[in-house]
């Protein structure tokens, strides 16, 4: 068994809120995941479930008020700006938004290059490899010179995920890299993710809301449900057969692209829900 | 592949880069305001070299002399002192002054603003009351009380002018970063392990930086004018010209030599104009003109209204009669701001028979939101039908309104934004009550029983507390009930659905789905479901049209669509599916750590 490369223990996260003396609102309750080298892990969940505070706490992005996360064997719950900086060579980011991950204002090359240059890599190197990171990602090299708003949506998200690799991580929190892409382009770049993911051996967790889009790139998946954790397994398992009642209910409530498969799935999620409310009415 | 074609990127290599500036130049009134700044300046810097006299050489027998008199192109002031070179010399201190206005605003007011708006906390606190009490002083009386202090001191009192404007930048500044540092690039480089200040030197500066730019121009015109009236009312340095000076003494001499008002006159006002102009030719700029894409959208109506003359109303085919709405050979266009029209719905046609399902299916840019929107008479404003028919039982209806008189009774819309269509001011029931007392003509009793009635339809289980509720109350999915509800409130024959589940989650969606679905069924409608989700389209649709580029690529039942693609382009959507697909395979740990690099996973 190999040792975690991110682990997360009982994390909590709260945000403080406007107003004298208002108690601050908990968005994690307690949250422990683990991610190994080299695997993905996805966290899927519906809007207000979590998922994205938990990687922006990772990315030290969101206020942790107890638990902790290790990475690496170190505790980096809360890290100074320059310790951030030493782990930004270990952690990276890929947005959901490629719109607005990418400042409009620069050509794809400073976008790139901005985070080998933090990291002091020569003006050359720094060039060489943005060449190398384009081609990775399967741009044209000449893309460099060009701004964000000449390419489209899942261009834009190749170039996001190209800065990400920029200074060869260990993890990368992809946060719902593909809802944005239309259906042909996000196969596409999720079968990008899973290629380098082959390639580099770099670990990922995948935020989605979208249980296929996990099952597809994960190799666990972790279910988030009202701030906690519900169910952890395996991809194939949680994502076909689940055990927890909530993720139940998210599988069945996706509706199936086959006419007569979608007919038997919505009769048994009706069964489902009633059977459901029969058994909190007999537990009152 | 994703990856551009050599031609895309010859094209988007050949168009040019809309920088800023250029577009300022290109525009007339910019490019003349600009001139005329740089001339006013340039003049002001030389006017010692090319002024004809001594701005302060007193020639008492040229006391007052018209324009042109004994050598003095504009004349002469009331001590014999020549105008146009006191003008030309006078432009040095007006300008200076304007200059260290503009300059001590603009340091003051970026630098607290940045640090004020990135850092938030008690910094901006404090900066916001200081900001507040400064914008509160009437500024021009501060002058004139700090001018019995220090005396006539041009320089000295501009500045305090920008001190007292700097507010103006530390606003404008301050909301622009809090704005710009929640941008998802900003938290991309904070990942990256940028520093604050690189962060506010790289990206956050680089945001602000067009808004500065025109404040900074319309600063510059107000300081302008500030100083001239402080120099009119005698608070100005005697010694030196200015503009607001020269109005004075032109002031007292307004009878004997009246033109000599006009000069510095057309100085302040050219020049403020000019700052003023290019303030507003940089902001168009800016946000882009979109006046050169109105101008050419209107041919495209002439052709659509001269076809409406010629074609019958009913048209006699048998396989009509049993058709709710038929689109026949329908295009869309746009103008491209060259004078042409970029079409985007082309030659569409398709048809909805009473209590069908019709789905439209595609991805962004294939035009199946635009083919609803002309159906529905909501393409926007510079948008056109620049072909075909729609008809709706028979009757053809207007290209330009298309179905917008039908709305609320015959057709029905539901959008993809539930929160965006209802209105934030009032609450639900009253928007849900006045199109049935307005349209169906109810009592304002009758209409509250059938709202409320609607709500609990839709699957709400408590009507009455978001019949009472304001649209921020309440959730997304209830708001696509709410919009659903007012769909069906006048009993429409077609509803046409804009991607009705895409912004809601997964489990509400199936919710949503089965109201819909439910509704259908029980009161016959049919509908038109525009979606890119083919698991909605195999839940709700009896037939599917697939769009690509504006274009209709494949029709058919939808058990015939999903088994057998006749498309390329279907095939190739259905193949992208995830869902039901083999999951990834499990993690086999030990071959990752000792050579990532080198190890094949079998997929």
């Amino acid at each position: 068994m190999t040792a975690p490369l991110l682990e997360v223990r009982d994390l909590r996260v709260a945000y403080p809120r406007k107003g004298f003396r208002r108690p601050p609102v908990e968005i994690l309750h307690g949250v422990s995941l683990d991610v190994r080298p080299g695997e993905t892990v996805g966290l899927v969940g519906e809007s207000g479930s979590g998922k994205t505070t938990l990687g922006r706490a990772i990315l030290g992005l969101a206020p942790v008020t107890g638990g902790a996360i290790r990475f690496d064997s170190a505790d980096i719950t809360s890290v100074d700006r320059s310790d951030r900086r030493r782990l930004a060579r270990d952690i990276q980011v890929v947005f959901q938004d490629p719109y607005g991950s990418l400042n409009p204002a620069l050509r794809i090359e400073d976008i790139l290059a901005e985070p080998l240059r933090v990291q002091g890599v020569g003006r050359e190197a720094a060039r060489a490899r943005v060449r190398e990171l384009l081609g990775q990602v399967g741009l044209p090299e000449d893309a460099g010179g060009r701004l964000p708003r000449e390419f489209s949506g899942g261009q834009r998200q190749r170039v996001a995920i190209a800065r990400a690799l920029a200074l060869q991580p260990k993890l990368i929190v992809c946060d719902e890299p593909v809802s944005a892409l239309d259906l042909s382009t996000q196969a596409r770049v999720l079968d990008l993710f899973i290629e380098i993911q082959e390639r580099t051996g770099v670990a990922m967790l995948f935020v989605s809301h979208d249980l296929a889009v996990v099952r597809h790139v994960s190799h666990r998946v972790a279910v988030m449900y009202r701030g906690d954790i519900v169910e952890f397994g395996r991809g194939a398992v949680v994502t076909a057969d689940p055990d927890h009642a909530y993720t139940r209910r998210l599988l069945m409530a996706a509706p199936v692209p086959n006419p007569a498969e979608q007919q038997a799935r919505r009769a048994e999620r009706r069964a489902m829900l009633e059977a459901e409310a029969q058994a909190r009415a007999e537990a009152v | 592949m994703t990856t551009p074609t050599t031609q895309a990127l010859a094209t988007a290599r050949r168009r040019d880069r809309p920088s800023v500036f250029r577009a300022v130049l290109r525009n007339p009134l910019g490019a003349a305001s600009l001139i005329v700044i740089a001339l006013i300046v340039l003049i002001s810097v030389l006017a010692p070299l090319i002024a004809p006299y001594d701005p302060a050489y007193v020639d008492i027998t040229a006391a007052n002399v018209p324009p042109g008199a004994d050598g003095h192109l504009l004349g002469a002031d009331a001590s014999g002192r020549d105008v146009l070179s006191r003008l030309l010399v006078a432009g040095q201190l007006t300008l200076s002054g304007a200059a260290v206005t503009v300059v001590i605003s603009v340091l003051l007011g970026v630098i607290v603003g940045l640090v004020s708006g990135y850092f938030g906390k008690t910094f901006d606190l404090v900066a916001g009351w200081i900001s507040d009490l400064v914008l509160v002083l009437p500024s021009k009386i501060v002058l004139v009380a700090l001018f019995a202090v220090i005396g006539p001191n041009t320089l000295v009192t501009m500045a305090v002018l920008g001190v007292m404007v700097a507010p103006q930048f530390y606003r404008l500044v301050r909301n622009l970063v809090m704005g710009v540092k929640n941008e998802l690039y900003v938290d991309a480089a904070r990942v990256s392990g940028l520093s604050d200040a690189a962060i506010i030197g790289k990206h956050v500066l680089f945001a602000v930086r067009a808004p500065i730019i025109i404040q900074a121009a319309f600063v510059a015109g107000i300081a302008v004018v500030i100083q001239a009236g402080l120099e009119f009312i005698g608070l100005g340095d005697p010694n030196t010209p200015t503009w607001g000076g020269m109005l004075q003494d032109a002031f007292l001499a307004m009878y004997t030599a009246p033109t000599m008002l006009l000069w510095p006159g057309l100085a302040i006002g050219l020049f403020v104009a000019a700052c003023v102009l290019l303030g507003n030719a940089v902001r168009d700029a800016l946000e882009g003109t979109d006046a050169a894409l109105n101008v050419s959208a209107a041919p495209s109506t002439s052709t659509t209204a001269v076809r409406t003359v010629q074609k019958p109303v009913v048209i006699d085919d048998p396989a009509d009669e049993d058709v709710l709405l038929r689109v026949d050979d329908l295009s869309v266009g746009y103008p491209d701001g060259d004078g042409g029209v970029k079409r985007v719905v082309e030659s569409v046609s398709f048809s909805i028979r009473p209590g069908e399902v019709l789905g439209v299916v595609g991805e962004s840019g294939s035009g199946k939101s635009q083919t609803a929107f002309a159906i529905l008479g909501l393409l926007p404003s510079n948008g056109r039908v620049t072909g075909g028919r729609i008809l709706f039982e028979g009757r053809e209806l207007d290209p330009l309104t298309g179905a917008r008189r039908l709305r609320g009774t015959r057709v029905a819309y539901i959008p993809q934004e539930p929160m965006s269509n209802l209105d934030p001011a009032y609450r639900i029931g009253a928007q849900l009550m006045e199109p049935l007392v307005v349209v169906s003509r109810l009592s304002r009793a009758a209409a509250r029983e059938r709202a409320l009635s609607l709500l609990e339809r839709v699957g709400i289980a408590d009507p009455k507390r978001v019949f009472d509720s304001y649209p921020h109350e309440i959730s997304g999915g209830m708001a696509q009930r709410v919009l659903i509800a007012g769909a069906i409130a006048g009993e429409p024959d077609l509803i046409i659905a804009d991607e009705p589940t895409t912004a809601l989650d997964v489990t509400v969606q199936a919710e949503i789905l089965d109201i819909l679905r439910d509704l259908q069924r029980e009161r016959g409608m049919a509908m038109m479901l525009v979606t890119h989700n083919f698991g909605v389209v195999a839940d709700l649709c009896d037939r599917v049209v697939v769009m690509q580029t504006g274009r209709v690529v494949e029709a058919g039942s939808v058990e015939a669509i999903f088994e057998a693609p006749q498309h390329p382009y279907t095939a190739m959507l259905l193949g992208s599916i995830l869902d039901g697909g083999p999951a990834r395979p499990d993690y086999e740990d030990d071959e990752h750590v000792s050579a990532p690099a080198e190890k094949e996973v079998a997929l």
